[in-house]
């Protein structure tokens, strides 16, 4: 079937297969691999992607579901060269080891600070209550977004040491 | 990963192109909501319907919750994020508040349905249970018309309800009244996971007596309501007792296994415990008019 | 040259350099590895833990528009690859020719266009199986009525791997014969997982013409796999070129072999185009290395005034159905011997006996530093049941028992050197951190009133960095690491090391090891790892040896190529070398300052027209291979507030202290978010983690809703702290950190829910301490979990 979808502000017409899952037709189709996968049963939350704006486990939803919907992923957070604030804190606050978690903690931290731009150390714990990461024990993840609520806009300054994108 | 098998999707944008298409396609074509029950079955392949018929078109005219002829309304594709954060639940019926912010995770939350909950029907889902203590009644529409049946007739046991094969489910109603209020308790290994076991209680408070009762009780293998529990309470004062003899009679009628969740013993304690919290915070919420 | 705390030359709070791919969506996981052609492969695999292959029959599967080649045990006999060598010198099935031995073991290899065809095909499968008797429970393994498991070991007749002892037994059994007081306690550390957030997976890409093999694939150790591969497939090892790309955790789950690298190896093989097989998560619970499973029945002597005097352990090791946990040759325990724990002992003993079972194969993995884990929480957890038996304070009788630092390098009684340490004032950190008296007397408050809090105590010490090569080996390969480091005309450097990262921030805590040896930025320097091509030959990263053992390396090639600086510099300046001085970044003449040249000044030179003395070559690039003198030994004092809840029996964390010296800190940050990953393991370990199995063999634990994994609302906000004890052996004084916290937190949260149930005369737990069992625990019909 033919599906149009709204990825990053840009429409992405594709024929798929009506099984597709989102984060499939993310990585494999547009080849957005910053969107990754952990498990079969909606439960680690590495595939975190926001559709209109709210965090929602691309594992879990078809592509085709996914038709006339606005799509962000991490690739999207950085807007002309700039860093999102929530980028720039995970990266001030140690919010991230291997890195895999990492673009679904962000986005969600993005529809957090959205909603609620100064939230509490347990209104962040419980946003990301539903996502796992096996390597920080969450703290500095608090700290990271807790950093961008403290910098609405201070990402393209301080983007100095982060600012080596991989080649 | 796991991912489901081949199925032939079509895409409702009406009700009635929904009915249309189930009673075209026939037993073999499934709804899909939220899809947050249905496609990890599919994924497990433990589910493989032939068609899906996507009703995510829906979510505006079926995602509502309001107040209309003394009873609060709920649309059938209202997420359970809406449901955590309607000003209006939190008043008149607390109940779903409490559920909510345990139901599974804010993730899943943004997605999963109340129509959806309610249809999986599985014994450890917290919705059924929450509407079963509230006296709720739910609106099935077929392309003849609609049908409204209670929570008992409804929730037919685990994945089974009264919903038919050309049938949907589109509104959920609460009865309201004064005096009442309404809790839900639930103890889980941890955030996200399915129930070890849970009560959801809601009392109509008359002249100081509980005039009317409602308790129903998560993966514990109980029955829709427990109402012998309901009726023991009926007519009296609310007290410590009072509250212990419900939960006895309530874990009287429950039959819960042993599982990796815990003990059926423990699980019976555990009932007790929380059917006895639950009556606890629902009275004092039925006293303040708190819902 | 200025070091600031923001932007440090060497040591310091330097934030990664790793981070900028990382926030962008820019890592380069193995399941993003797309190349032309690529196809996809699935296993099948066994719904039966014991049965026996009557047939299979793939035809239908082969059938399929979309699938190209199905793989068999038999295939694979035809190529002599249907059994590989484990990293404990046993033998494991790629995919079973004549049984299977546990649920969830490969049976089959579908290779197809897409992994949703991949996986349809798999459902074309027919097996034939003819179920067996099975075991799942250590202590019945070696039943006389147990089925045999490993029938195709020649003359197998039972399920014993091992037994194996350390200590003295005739000693300990004096000690505990006059000791006023003895404990003893059955406990198990069951099995759990380490379930790293990308599952296992490789891409392997066999280019026939040129008969080389390329594989991307998620390993910890990518040189130690082409040298496996080459012993295994028989390709000649310089054909072969394995790369680790970035890795989504690893955490012990990514050492071993798995049969699916080995199939999407000979798949690509067979279809000549390259295939890439990523398990799903139900595979990775199921198949892949678990952890742990130590049945143990510890005991603890001692005078009745507290003074520790043995401590002595007997173990049932559950292996599962091959012998594949990942340890050095000669330690089929791992370094269980620091059962001895930090304390002054008199003798200790312990006998382990290794089992199979028909239960997924591993034992080493998830951050245990080779079964360290389940020895400091036996010692832990004796320790504490003395201080109920002594009625002593659990923290007054670690502070009157903790080896002195005087006594440093301290031999324990099972032949281990302690290589330094400072015990006490760890604990009294830890102990002031916490606020201990006011933690106890709100104890007591609450108490009164009914209500459940406990504090828990661990102290530990631990032993990582395997290890001196003449020991240590792992299927022959000495536990060494090489570095080498590249200095570029403009004083660049590329630093090439053998050991693989899986999220600890190499790329940043090796540039500044470099950098605080030679003084320049550590952005000037490029660490280069995970790619058997561009990096030299050394064992890779598990059981926290990085920095003990490649962190060793670096600073002595970094060293080597300062030395050699210093000859350059000679001629440049035309002094002798024996009269030039080092200062960060630069040699200069003694007494004259102002003469000197930097790094960068000498690099330059090195590559340039200076005359250079007879037999000195030109440029500065060195190699080293640092073999370890010994293992290195951080310690901590742990502390665990937990609040039960009387009426449901569930736990909650309520706080956690944790004091940590791994000796030099290179990177205060990392080393942090080292002890947080290790401390959310441990409440998750402790409270939650389990992989169960029912009588029939079927894996309860297979899925994330059914394997419980910590998240941000059960782990409370980490109080952390530190002291400094140098390693006088390691050329920085570092020591390992990376798996401090998950060996050292579960038995200070256990200790802390069994103190909360004091009131009810609860002396154990056994983990996981869920809502149930703590209420059967509080009910007196505490069991361990199945």
């Amino acid at each position: 079937m033919q599906v149009t979808v709204s990825v990053n502000g840009e429409e992405r017409a594709r024929e798929i297969e009506p099984r597709l899952l989102l984060v499939h037709f993310l990585r494999d189709v547009l080849g957005l691999t910053g969107t990754h996968w952990g498990c079969d049963t909606s439960n680690c939350g590495t595939c975190v992607v926001l559709m209109d704006g709210r965090p929602v486990k691309s594992c879990t939803v078809l592509a085709a579901s996914a038709a006339g919907h606005e799509i962000t992923t991490v690739e999207g957070l950085e807007r002309d060269g700039v860093l999102d604030p929530v980028q720039q804190g995970f990266h001030e606050e140690h919010g991230l080891q291997c890195g895999f978690c990492t673009p679904g903690m962000m986005l969600t931290a993005r529809a957090l600070l959205d909603e609620n731009p100064n939230p509490s150390e347990a209104e962040i714990r419980e946003a990301i209550s539903g996502q796992i990461c096996r390597c920080t024990g969450y703290a500095t993840i608090v700290r990271s977004i807790r950093w961008a609520a403290e910098h609405p806009a201070a990402a393209g300054a301080a983007a100095e040491t982060a600012g080596e994108a991989a080649p | 990963m796991q991912v489901p098998p081949q199925f032939e999707y079509e895409r409702a944008t009406s009700i009635e192109q929904a009915l249309e298409l189930l009673a075209r396609l026939g037993p073999e074509a499934r709804l899909l909501a939220g899809g947050h029950s249905l496609l990890p079955m599919m994924k497990l392949r433990l589910a493989a319907p032939e068609h899906l018929i996507d009703i995510d078109p829906l979510a505006d005219e079926l995602g509502y919750v309001r107040e209309q002829d003394g009873e609060l309304r709920i649309g059938a594709m209202t997420r359970h994020r809406e449901l955590l954060d309607s000003e209006l639940l939190r008043r008149r019926a607390a109940i779903f508040a409490d559920a909510e912010r345990v139901i599974a995770d804010p993730v899943v939350r943004n997605r999963g349905t109340i129509g959806g909950a309610l249809c999986q029907a599985d014994p450890a889902e917290d919705l059924s249970a929450v509407c079963a203590a509230v006296g709720a009644r739910v609106v099935i529409r077929g392309r003849d018309g609609e049908r409204v049946v209670v929570m008992p007739e409804f929730h037919r046991g685990p994945y089974e309800t009264a919903v038919g094969e050309a049938e949907m489910v589109t509104e959920v109603r609460i009865p309201l009244s004064p005096g009442f209020g309404s809790a839900y308790e639930k103890v889980e290994r941890r955030v996200g996971d399915w129930a070890v076991a849970a009560a959801g209680a809601s009392v109509r408070m008359d002249d100081g007596e509980i005039a009317r009762a409602g308790i129903a009780l998560a993966a514990v293998g109980a029955g829709v309501t427990s109402a012998e529990a309901e009726a023991a309470l009926a007519g009296r004062r609310p007290s410590e007792e009072a509250f212990a003899e419900a939960a006895r009679l309530a874990v009287e009628h429950c039959s819960p296994v042993d599982d990796q969740r815990g003990s059926a013993e423990y699980k019976r304690h555990v009932a007790g415990e929380l059917t006895r919290r639950a009556l606890r915070r629902a009275t004092a919420r039925a006293l303040r008019e708190e819902g | 040259m200025s070091t600031t705390e923001e932007r440090p030359i060497g040591f310091g709070r330097l934030k990664r350099k790793e981070d900028a791919r990382f926030i962008r969506g820019q890592g380069r996981y193995v399941d993003d590895v797309q190349l032309p052609g690529m196809l996809h492969g699935a296993v099948l695999r066994s719904p039966y833990a014991h049965a026996r292959i009557v047939s299979i029959d793939v035809s239908a599967a082969q059938q399929h528009p979309k699938v190209h080649a199905v793989l068999t045990g038999r295939d694979l006999d035809g190529l002599g690859l249907a059994w590989m060598p484990t990293l404990s010198m046993d033998t494991q099935a790629v995919l079973a020719t004549d049984k299977v031995r546990f649920q969830g073991q490969e049976v089959a290899f579908v290779i197809a266009d897409d992994r949703y065809a991949a996986r349809d095909a798999l459902e074309l499968i027919d097996v034939d199986y003819e179920p067996l008797p099975v075991v799942v429970n250590a202590r019945r393994a070696l039943d006389a009525d147990a089925p045999v498991i490993r029938d195709d070991l020649e003359g197998k007749a039972d399920n014993r791997i091992f037994d194996w002892e350390a200590g003295d037994r005739a000693a300990t059994d004096a000690v505990f014969a006059r000791a006023d007081v003895v404990v003893s306690e059955e406990m198990l550390y069951p099995r759990v997982h380490p379930a790293p957030m990308e599952t296992c997976g490789a891409v392997a890409d066999y280019d026939a013409v040129e008969g080389s093999l390329t594989l991307w694939s998620t390993t910890q150790a990518p040189h130690a796999h082409r040298t496996l591969f080459a012993l295994v497939a028989r390709l000649p090892e310089q054909k072969i070129r394995v790369i680790a790309p970035d890795i989504g955790g690893g955490f012990g789950n990514k050492v071993g072999i798995y049969p699916g690298y080995v199939c999407a190896v000979v798949g690509s093989i067979v279809t000549g185009r390259p295939v890439k097989w990523m398990e799903d998560r139900s595979e990775n619970l199921m198949a892949t290395s678990f952890a742990r499973d130590y049945v143990m029945r510890g005991s603890i002597a001692a005078t009745r005034d507290g003074r520790i005097l043995a401590v002595r352990v007997d173990v049932i090791a559950d292996h599962g159905a091959f012998n594949a946990t990942a340890q050095p040759t000669k330690y089929p325990a791992g370094f269980f011997h620091v059962f001895t724990g930090s304390y002054e002992l008199e003798a200790a003993h312990c006998a382990v006996t290794g089992v199979y079972t028909n239960k997924a194969p591993g034992g080493v993995a998830y951050a245990c530093s080779f079964r360290v884990t389940e020895a400091v929480y036996l010692v832990e957890r004796m320790v504490d049941l003395l201080a109920r038996e002594l009625d002593a304070d659990p923290a007054q009788l670690r502070l009157a028992n903790l080896i002195r630092p005087d006594r440093f390098p301290y031999e324990a009684k099972t032949g281990w050197v302690y290589d330094s340490g400072d015990y006490e004032t760890a604990l009294r950190k830890a102990l002031e951190m916490a606020g201990y008296e006011q933690l106890r007397a709100e104890q007591a408050e609450r108490r009164e009133r009914g209500e459940l809090m406990g504090i828990g105590l661990g102290f530990f010490t631990e032993a990582v960095g395997a290890g001196p090569r003449k020991h240590m080996d792992i299927l022959g390969l000495g536990m060494a690491d090489a570095a080498e480091l590249r200095v570029h005309p403009t004083g660049k450097a590329q630093l090439g090391i053998s050991v693989q990262t899986q999220g600890q921030g190499h790329e940043t805590t090796f540039a500044q090891i470099v950098a605080q040896e030679l003084g320049i930025p550590p952005e000037d320097v490029e660490v280069v790892h995970g790619d058997t091509d561009r990096t030299p030959f050394g064992l890779g990263t598990y059981g926290s040896r990085s920095t003990p053992v490649s962190g060793a390396a670096a600073a002595v090639v970094a060293r080597k190529v300062r030395d050699k600086a210093r000859v350059v510099a000679s001629a440049m300046l035309e002094v002798s070398a024996d009269d030039l001085e080092w200062e960060r970044g630069r040699w200069f003449v003694r007494g004259d300052p102002d003469q000197g040249a930097t790094i960068q000044e000498i690099a330059m030179a090195a590559h340039g027209t200076v005359e250079l003395p007879k037999g000195v070559e030109a440029g500065l690039d060195s190699e080293t291979v640092y073999d370890p003198p010994n293992l290195t030994f951080p310690f901590g004092a742990y502390l665990c507030v937990v609040d039960v809840d009387p009426g449901t029996g569930k736990v909650t964390v309520r706080r956690f202290v944790a004091v940590d010296d791994c000796g030099t800190r290179i990177n205060p940050i990392i080393i942090e978010g080292q002890v947080h990953g290790g401390l959310a393991d441990g409440v998750g370990m402790a409270l939650m983690e389990l992989i169960a199995f029912d009588e029939d063999g079927n894996c309860l634990g297979g899925s994330l809703m059914d394997y419980l994994i910590p998240t941000a609302l059960e782990v409370p906000d980490w109080e952390t702290g530190f002291t400094v004890t140098p390693s006088p052996h390691h050329p920085i004084g570092a020591k390992g950190i990376g798996e401090s916290a998950t060996v050292g937190s579960p038995p200070a949260i256990v200790n802390a829910v069994v103190d909360a149930l004091r009131p009810y005369g609860v002396r154990h737990v056994d983990m996981p301490c869920t809502p149930s069992r703590v209420w059967e625990a509080m009910q007196g019909r505490g069991a361990p979990p199945q």
